[in-house]
């Protein structure tokens, strides 16, 4: 696995697919914001849990994906991605299947998480909320994280909503990380 | 009978913080009612302003969405656990 220096040349373009230690989607990956992980407004989340949500977008395709995201509110991590059929089953829409949404609610409480978040492909156009979304944002405390499929390559986006106020944040891709125990004996 | 009612985070500020509360009622609409009487900053966000259920949230009896069940006329008993859940949905 490449050290985070050696990555740092590989970081594709903002929101694109992320390299060992990069960043994705915009301010850090931009030079303009310098934000360390921990405690910095913004999304934190693993390599493996922003595939499972383009993978899931990409599965849905041509219509649009959706899915949860359960974590932890306070410093903006995710912890599960919970991919949800989209009632909607449109290319323009799209709705949290809604015993979906309960079965992930659930999950996420019994593993000590919440819901923090909702993603969702935009199939046509960027990665930033559209009127729709802006309006039917339905929780201030929620992390928008949009999944462009317009390009070739999936451009991941995170936003705040707050009374109809769109604000960008930048996104963490981490790696996993491994603890290897000593062998017994 | 008084129920379980889990509370979205979005609806926990008008219960003074409280992730779950309860609330009497025989029927889904019931239970509703005593929960906007218990706690007015709720009014307007659970039901409309002609009683019917509002269309941004989604109301469980233990597993099942009640607008596949009876709506407000949906039975609870006592154990039972109601579910309220942000309706998420965009463009």
């Amino acid at each position: 696995m490449a050290a985070a220096g050696e990555a740092a040349g590989a970081v594709p373009a903002a929101g694109g697919v992320p390299a060992a230690g990069g960043t994705a989607g915009g301010v850090a990956a931009a030079g303009g914001g310098g934000r360390a992980s921990g405690g910095e407004p913004g999304l934190t989340i693993s390599r493996d849990e922003w595939f499972a949500m383009v993978a899931h977008c990409l599965g849905a395709f041509p219509e649009e994906g959706c899915g949860l995201l359960g974590g932890h509110p306070d410093t903006g991590t995710v912890g599960t991605c919970y991919p949800t059929a989209n009632a909607a089953a449109s290319a323009r829409v799209y709705t949290v299947d809604p015993r979906d949404h309960l079965r992930a609610d659930r999950a996420a409480e019994a593993r000590g998480e919440s819901i923090m978040g909702v993603f969702h492909s935009h199939t046509h156009t960027d990665a930033y909320p559209s009127r729709t979304d802006i309006d039917q944002a339905p929780d201030p405390s929620w992390h928008y994280v949009l999944v462009s499929l317009r390009e070739t390559q999936p451009v991941v986006r995170s936003y705040r909503i707050v009374a109809g106020e769109v604000t960008e944040e930048p996104v963490r891709v981490i790696e996993p990380l491994w603890v290897v125990e000593p062998a017994a004996g | 009978m008084p129920v379980e009612v889990r509370l979205p985070t979005v609806l926990r500020s008008a219960a003074g913080g409280s992730s779950s509360v309860t609330a009497e009622g025989a029927t889904i609409g019931e239970v509703l009612q005593n929960l906007i009487a218990a706690f007015p900053a709720m009014a307007g966000q659970v039901l409309t302003e002609d009683g019917t259920l509002h269309r941004f949230v989604n109301v469980y009896v233990n597993d099942d969405d009640v607008r596949y069940l009876e709506q407000l006329d949906t039975k609870v008993a006592e154990g039972d656990t109601v579910s309220i859940l942000p309706a998420v949905a965009g463009g």
